[in-house]
């Protein structure tokens, strides 16, 4: 047992036993209030942590239960153990498939009535069709022919010896395999390269393929056996073909009638020619069988299903009980997890993804998530100065003179500040994945709130400005941000520009709306109490009208930062190289569920902390909300 | 002397369905300084309309208000006016809500704390001045609206139905509050009331008004002010002079009620 098993299985034990606490916690707290607290009294939803922790912990729980992390916790070798059972299933598959056990009708069945439909429909279309008199009739008894021919095969009459003799012998070996899976000595000791190759192979989930392969027990030995003698049969079992000699001579026949029809139609007739030879081919396939021809075989099967869960003992409740929502396949070189064993991954992989992600010297495509490097403090300065003012220094940029040196001047000095071309000190500035997704939004959000908020609450304020720029922004914010993101990454560049543009125009709108509501919330008399005290127009925008809209830019600001990061993360999957969202692509394109959940994870974080920030300020700033 | 002086002034607004409404009419009368003046009236006769052209908010259509020498053509410091809910800034403290004014005019808060904490003194309430407004109740509210106002040092005080929103016993000791600073301050006071026993406690004089078109009904001058800064407000209401007042007023305004009932049932006959 590995170190993380003990850690899951202890885990999963304490979230039962947390859960079972704070229900009991719960139901007492509930008991003692149900004096002084009624239904619909708002007071009886106030605290309660101990249900966060229930909360937790049953989501926790699921997410251990349904990734199968208990069941390889509590029994490691169930993975190896079903995977040796899946082994013996796909062996079988061939055969299983042609009788009425997974699917409603048996496969003979389901080709005949499709073949009879679709040469029914032919008939139909010859009728249509233009044509003379005589290819009609010789049209139409090709296709009645054909499906005569195809009816005969069912018929137990006209049954092949020959194929009834191959029926019997797959059934007698299927017969003979269901023994030995019922003898427990079968298939004798192992030898000791299996041996060998069952102790070397790395647990479940901690090699490279995710469970391990080479059969480890000996119940997996017998079903390891079991399912290379299954594939012999099923091998032989797709060769039996129902066909007779008169058969294949009318067959024969009904080819040369085609070719010789063939070779008068032209144009539209083509067509009908070259369905009936598909349905010819069809025919001639031999897969349709008189109902009852195959039934030693379907119950030679269905034995050996019921022999193998009896044979399986404990691990068939292990893998009902502990292994839900899915099973183990076996593909040709390897066994793997599907279901939600498969897309929901392990709360343990998960984390240990997490924190090699996490790893500065890991992180993901060679970039951490969040980490910090030391940068010239001229590098940093260089994005906040523009090179412009480089320009507005009078005099020119120095030329080479005649030995071709370049003599600085303040210009140009000035430009090498700007553009940080200069040696200085390093500082540490934080840089990652995370870091980046996280500068946008930032930024975004920064521009639509200096932006947004003045204009909204001048739009609040004038008749001009609310009429003036009220249809703008009317027209571009109901647009969804992603249909804006194709134009704006195109214009801006897929790199942070255009990013941060198409942010801010998300935040932008929502700010403009809420500070143009919160302005026109102001009441009257506040703003006549603060005329007749004296204040200016200006200060009472300052002193009146900005604290009152506060509440409603709070809100404002709330908002966009979920829609902010809704958008960012999807414009990053559409282009760019770093961000949380084009971590979440990449692995996307792979099919790498664990960094895809770990970067919902890490989104879900975020979201978490900013609503946190944002519920901490709006409580310092605006305690008097709706208390005026 | 700052007189408050309304020279023929009208006040007709257009309704958005186009009609004309006559909310004053020739209104003439002079408030002399140090008056205490309340104005009373049937819902609709523009009270509140007169209330608002000499605090500036409205232009009169017609005729001019004059305090002193100068028009009033805007909001001023020299008309401070106390609103029925308060209309106090809940972002701020008690504190900061009263030397608003003095504040907008340039003053420290530093500066200001002497005279904040004497008119809080003034107005009861004392050492509140760090507690934050919403916390108040409303009484204590309408007190530091009172004090917001008077720090400011105007020649008139405007006050639109102060007390309307008080429970009757904070009523009451607001009532004496009101005319402690008339005495005190000796400011030109117009209080507009819906109460007939307000009215009568504390105009020194008292407008009636009476509606459609808005105009000066009936003036009183009466003693019960002056009386109230000595005896108790009780008193004086079981005073049988102070009832014979209250009844002649209250059927006065009753028959108005009663006539504009009788037009529109009119002019839905008609």
């Amino acid at each position: 047992m590995s170190g993380r098993s003990i850690l899951v299985g202890l885990t999963v034990l304490v979230l039962i036993g947390l859960i079972i606490w704070t229900i009991i916690r719960g139901r007492y707290v509930a008991r003692t209030e149900r004096i002084d607290a009624v239904f619909g009294n708002p007071e009886r939803a106030l605290g309660g942590w101990y249900w966060i922790i229930c909360g937790v912990s049953s989501v926790l729980l699921i997410w251990f239960y349904f990734s199968w992390d208990a069941a390889r916790a509590y029994v490691p070798t169930a993975a190896n153990e079903m995977c040796q059972v899946a082994k013996l299933e796909a062996a079988g598959n061939p055969i299983r498939s042609r009788f009425a056990i997974d699917e409603r009708l048996d496969r003979s069945t389901t080709v005949l009535i499709r073949d009879r439909n679709q040469l029914d429909g032919l008939s139909n279309s010859v009728d249509k069709l233009d044509m003379s008199d005589t290819q009609r009739a010789e049209a139409k008894a090709i296709v009645s022919e054909m499906k005569s021919l195809m009816i005969g095969l069912a018929s137990p009459s006209n049954f092949n010896s020959e194929t009834a003799a191959s029926v019997e012998d797959i059934a007698s070996r299927l017969q003979n395999l269901n023994a030995q899976l019922e003898d427990p000595s079968y298939p004798g000791e192992p030898s000791a390269d299996q041996i060998a190759k069952a102790e070397s192979q790395p647990g479940w989930g901690e090699g490279s393929d995710e469970i391990p392969i080479a059969p480890a027990s000996a119940a997996g030995y017998k079903f390891d056996a079991a399912a290379k003698e299954m594939s012999l049969i099923a091998k032989d079992f797709s060769r039996i073909r129902n066909t007779t000699p008169e058969f294949l001579t009318t067959v024969e026949d009904l080819e040369n009638r085609i070719k010789a029809f063939e070779a008068e139609t032209d144009g539209e007739l083509k067509r009908t020619v070259s369905n009936m030879k598909k349905l010819l081919k069809r025919v001639d396939d031999g897969a349709i069988f008189p109902s009852s021809a195959m039934n030693a075989i379907d119950t030679g099967i269905r034995q050996i299903d019921a022999t193998a869960i009896d044979q399986l003992g404990a691990f068939h409740w292990v893998d009902t009980f502990l292994m839900p929502g899915g099973k183990i396949t076996a593909g040709s070189t390897n066994c793997t997890e599907q279901g939600s064993g498969r897309w929901l991954p392990k709360p343990s992989d998960t984390l240990a993804t997490l924190w090699r992600l996490a790893k500065p010297s890991e992180g993901y495509k060679g970039f951490p998530l969040l980490w910090y490097e030391w940068r010239p403090i001229g590098k940093v300065t260089e994005m906040l100065i523009p090179d412009m003012v480089a320009d507005l220094v009078p005099g020119k940029y120095p030329v080479p003179d005649d030995q071709g040196n370049l003599t600085p001047n303040l210009k140009s000095k000035t430009l090498a500040f700007a553009t940080g071309d200069y040696n200085s000190f390093s500082v540490p500035v934080p840089m990652g994945h995370v870091w980046d997704s996280l500068v946008r939004v930032l930024l975004g959000l920064f521009f639509g709130i200096i932006l947004g908020v003045p204009l909204g609450l001048f739009m609040g304020l004038s008749r001009f400005a609310k009429g003036y720029f009220d249809p703008l922004i009317e027209l571009y914010r109901p647009v969804p941000p992603l249909a804006w993101a194709p134009l704006i990454l195109t214009i801006f560049g897929i790199q942070d520009d255009g990013k941060i543009f198409l942010l801010f125009m998300v935040a932008f709108a929502i700010m403009v709306i809420s500070a143009r509501t919160g302005a026109t919330g102001t009441s009257l008399s506040k703003i006549h109490a603060a005329h007749s005290l004296g204040a200016t127009p200006w200060q009472i925008l300052r002193n009146v009208i900005a604290p009152n809209s506060l509440p409603e830019i709070l809100t404002g600001i709330r908002i966009s930062i979920g829609v902010c990061w809704g958008t960012l993360v999807a414009a990053e999957m559409l282009a760019g190289t770093t961000g949380v969202g084009f971590v979440e692509n990449v692995a996307r394109k792979q099919s790498d569920y664990e960094i895809i959940w770990v970067t919902i994870i890490l989104l879900g974080l975020l979201g978490l902390m900013f609503d946190l920030g944002m519920r901490w300020v709006i409580k310092r700033t605006i305690p008097w909300r709706g208390k005026g | 002397m700052s007189d408050l002086v309304a020279d023929n002034v009208s006040m007709r607004f257009t309704t958005p369905t186009g009609q004309t409404v006559h909310a004053l009419e020739n209104l003439n009368f002079t408030l002399k300084q140090g008056e205490l003046l309340s104005v009373l009236g049937p819902s609709g006769c523009g009270k509140t309309t007169l209330l608002n052209i000499v605090a500036g908010f409205l232009r009169p259509s017609e005729g001019i208000f004059r305090l002193g020498d100068k028009e009033i053509v805007g909001p001023g410091v020299d008309r401070g006016m106390v609103f029925q809910q308060g209309a106090l800034f809940e972002w701020l403290t008690v504190a900061q809500n009263v030397d608003f004014g003095l504040r907008m005019r340039g003053e420290k808060s530093k500066d200001t704390a002497e005279k904040v904490e004497k008119w809080l003194d003034i107005v009861g309430l004392q050492g509140f001045g760090d507690v934050p407004t919403y916390q108040l109740s409303g009484g204590m509210q309408q007190r530091i609206a009172l004090a917001r106002c008077l720090i400011n040092d105007p020649d008139v005080i405007l006050m639109d139905e102060p007390l309307g929103a008080l429970d009757a016993l904070t009523r009451e000791k607001m009532q004496s509050l009101v005319l402690k600073i008339w005495k005190e301050t000796g400011k030109t006071i117009m209080i507009i009331t819906h109460s007939v026993e307000e009215a009568l406690l504390l105009g020194e004089r008292l407008f009636v008004m009476a509606p459609r078109p808005g105009r000066l009904h009936k003036s009183y001058e009466l003693p019960f002010a002056e009386r109230g800064l000595k005896e108790d407000l009780r008193d004086i209401k079981n005073d049988p002079e102070f009832g014979q007042k209250r009844e002649e007023i209250l059927t006065m305004i009753w028959d108005m009620e009663e006539e504009i009932m009788g037009q529109v049932a009119g002019s839905d006959t008609a």
